[in-house]
């Protein structure tokens, strides 16, 4: 057996069922040993790098399981960058393994050499180069390890092909040698029992639910502590689904595009609990001013979040489902009906609406009818920008792992491959890929992945011609001096995709919507495109403008001039 | 440009490649000038001792030292504040030396506890160790003559009595 063999063995051995990746001359003897080792692993041939890495990311997000990558050296390798430092920002888990030059080459700029160890350093939970075929199970052992445990993110391995061509006896249950790293797991009782005795007082509770939860696996628990403490629910955009958003105390989605509602509860709550979410500055927007006056409560399983953002009151490190389910032993019901029917009033008064001021088809329509045919229980994997907040806002998740959306890093190009690689991990399950004509542009080479592999993953492309979320912002915060938005040059997408071989539909005015979604979810013999032909200059709204605070969240379009906001992007 | 303290950090963590990187990283990323930094095998050879002296700002430094914590390398990671530890730094400093001030140059040497460990006609070879600001003082005095080279180690400690380092 030779090193590249072992790998694949270990990666059996750790219930890998895909590989997605691209092949490439340093990475030959791993494309080799798919081959020898007649594995039962099945290879998924990508188009672009970048597409592997989404596709083990959404495979991750909507599995809970690892994502593999397989790449060759150089170009193979620096294309993964993208998809690693979303996963890393996501903490999904997910193991890229690269090829790289012959040992003795290495810095001496061989043909496709790239420091990857180097390179990837700021992107990934941990990385490897292997020096020695000897250390090579041990690796693949402690990456998974590292990947999957504590707080996820994607672990990177780089083989040099000599090594990996390397013969040897290798005992595939190597022992790992990882003195230094902490898995946090069970909180501290005495933080918990400090943390119920702060709810105890609280007459109006609100808990910020993140994607630790879904990590986790704790929706269950997060459902039981909402009403055993009778407290309204608010989730950040990756925390979609860890609490049903069709349940009563669930709020949707806080922060600058949150529900007017939820961002009322958050301004006015006297005490806020976040479990598994890191205070993101989409959700804090001024932060002197975010909750002044609540208590504040931080649950979270990286240390290293204490007091980043938000210095809490009280605070306590581990996992979000053991820490839950502590907590639920020492927790009553609060004092707080009063508060609750207070927030079920807001969502009366203040639904999530659109106009129509164009008169075309709206984003927003499109994936309501979605929303409503799927029953709310798609698998749904979004791009950044415009689309992805009325899909975080119109369409409801049930479940944690079926909110598929690139939060932390705002990766472009995320959506399609995310679904499918969701598809394969969840074959019977219906999955929906969520994209703007920009970012859908960026991966949209890999319709040929889900061509061949006759996924029946389906593609909305909403359309408006323009990088709408920029647009956006050019019209509101700078006297609308559109600059570098206008998609000017869009293919045909139909046409596109028929190229592909993959089925297509267009959605032009309302009335398409019901008759086309219908067709679409029932079409299930490989791929359908859905090309939405949308309103251009719609915009997302409700909107806190970045750095801001909750006061200062829109409803509706401005009719006064907006100052330029002091936040990040 | 506002002026951060210096703070003084020991970090024991596995002799594994690409360490040093990963904590460098840390810093850099959040702004904060490294000083100096003091690597070397710890008496267990599997891993390292590393000194960091960095300016920044004390909230920040917080974090810092929570995300080190987090590398998987690193097996702990600790602010030393100077009375809780014994901090030292190494100069060797080449000056110019006639004959006619070759006897101040010694006597600052031996005010100092420093030692000659080159001496030639027409230079001198200075080895000294103590506190940086020690160091400092002394190197000012120097400056007097001409200083042709000058090299600091940098800071390294050990924590005092039983306290981990």
């Amino acid at each position: 057996m030779n090193a590249a063999e072992a790998v694949i063995k270990c990666l059996e051995k750790h219930g890998v069922e895909y590989i997605f990746g691209y092949s490439g001359g340093a990475a030959i003897p791993f494309f080799d040993a798919l081959v020898t080792t007649n594995t039962k692993i099945e290879f998924i041939l990508v188009r672009h790098e970048q597409g592997a890495t989404h596709m083990a990311d959404g495979y991750a997000r909507s599995t809970g399981k690892p994502g593999v990558v397989l790449v060759t050296s150089g170009p193979g390798a620096t294309n993964t960058i993208t998809g690693l430092i979303t996963a890393q920002m996501d903490s999904v888990p997910m193991i890229v393994i690269t090829g790289q030059t012959i040992s003795p080459m290495l810095g001496k700029d061989a043909f496709q050499e790239a420091d990857v160890f180097g390179i990837s350093l700021p992107v990934v939970k941990h990385s490897y180069l292997v020096r020695s075929h000897e250390d090579m199970t041990r690796t693949v052992n402690e990456a998974f390890y590292i990947a999957t445990t504590g707080r996820p993110g994607p672990v990177i391995i780089d083989v040099p092909k000599d090594i990996s061509s390397t013969e040897g006896v290798f005992d595939l249950d190597a022992k790992m040698d990882l003195p230094g790293y902490k898995v946090p797991g069970h909180g501290d009782k005495g933080e918990i029992e400090t943390i119920a005795k702060a709810f105890k007082k609280s007459r109006k509770p609100l808990l910020l639910i993140g994607h630790g939860c879904v990590l986790s696996e704790a929706e269950e628990e997060v459902r039981q502590l909402a009403e055993k403490l009778n407290a309204p629910v608010v989730t950040t955009l990756l925390g979609k689904g860890a609490i049903s958003e069709k349940h009563d105390l669930s709020l949707g989605m806080l922060g600058m595009h949150g529900t007017a509602y939820a961002n009322f509860a958050v301004k006015d709550c006297d005490l806020i609990c976040s479990i598994g979410s890191r205070w993101d500055d989409r959700i804090v927007g001024k932060l002197e001013e975010f909750c002044a006056e609540a208590v504040k409560i931080h649950i979270d399983i990286d240390a290293s979040e204490y007091g980043k953002m938000i210095v809490p009151d009280y605070w306590c490190a581990g996992d979000a489902r053991l820490i839950i389910e502590e907590l639920l032993l020492h927790i009553k019901r609060c004092d707080s009906q009063a508060w609750v029917d207070q927030v079920k009033g807001w969502r009366t008064d203040f639904p999530l609406k659109y106009d129509n001021i164009e008169g075309g088809l709206t984003m927003q329509e499109v994936l309501a009818e979605l929303d409503k045919q799927s029953d709310s229980e798609a698998i749904i994997a979004t791009d950044v920008g415009q689309h992805q907040m009325w899909c975080a806002q119109f369409c409801k998740s049930t479940q944690g792992k079926n909110w598929l959306s690139s939060g932390g890093a705002g990766t472009m190009g995320f959506g399609f491959p995310a679904a499918i690689g969701a598809q394969f991990g969840r074959p019977n399950d219906l999955v929906v890929s969520v994209s703007g004509d920009g970012g859908f542009q960026m991966t949209l080479c890999e319709l040929a992945t889900a061509a061949i592999n006759k996924l029946p993953v389906k593609i909305l492309v909403l359309n408006n011609s323009y990088l709408g979320m920029v647009r956006q912002w050019q019209e509101l915060f700078f006297d609308e001096r559109l600059s570098g938005v206008d998609m000017e040059g869009n293919p045909d997408f139909v046409k596109l995709a028929e190229s592909y071989g993959v089925k297509a539909f267009r959605m032009e005015t309302s009335d398409d919507v019901a008759k086309v979604w219908k067709e679409a979810l029932a079409y299930n013999e490989g791929p359908c495109l859905i090309e939405a032909v949308c309103n251009k200059t719609d915009n997302v709204y409700p909107m806190i403008p970045a750095g801001a605070n909750y006061d200062k969240m829109l409803l509706e379009a401005p009719t006064v001039k907006l100052e330029k906001p002091t936040g990040s992007t | 440009m506002k002026e951060y303290p210096t703070h003084t950090i020991s970090i024991y963590i596995t002799n594994n490649p690409g360490g040093l990187m990963r904590m460098c990283q840390i810093f850099s990323r959040r702004g904060f000038n490294i000083d100096s930094l003091v690597a070397s095998p710890a008496m267990d050879g599997r891993f390292s001792r590393v000194t960091i002296a960095a300016k920044g700002a004390a909230e920040s430094l917080k974090q810092i030292i929570l995300q080190l914590e987090k590398l998987v390398d690193v097996m702990h990671c600790i602010e030393h504040k100077n009375s809780e530890a014994i901090v030292r730094e190494m100069v060797l400093i080449k000056v110019l030396a006639n004959s006619a001030n070759r006897g101040e140059i010694l006597q600052i040497t031996k005010h100092f506890g420093g030692k000659t460990v080159d001496f030639t006609d027409n230079s001198l070879v200075i080895e000294c160790s103590g506190a940086s600001s020690k160091l400092d003082a002394m190197i000012d005095l120097l400056e007097n003559y001409e200083i042709v080279e000058m090299v600091r180690s940098g800071q390294m400690l050990v924590a005092r009595g039983d306290q981990p380092t």
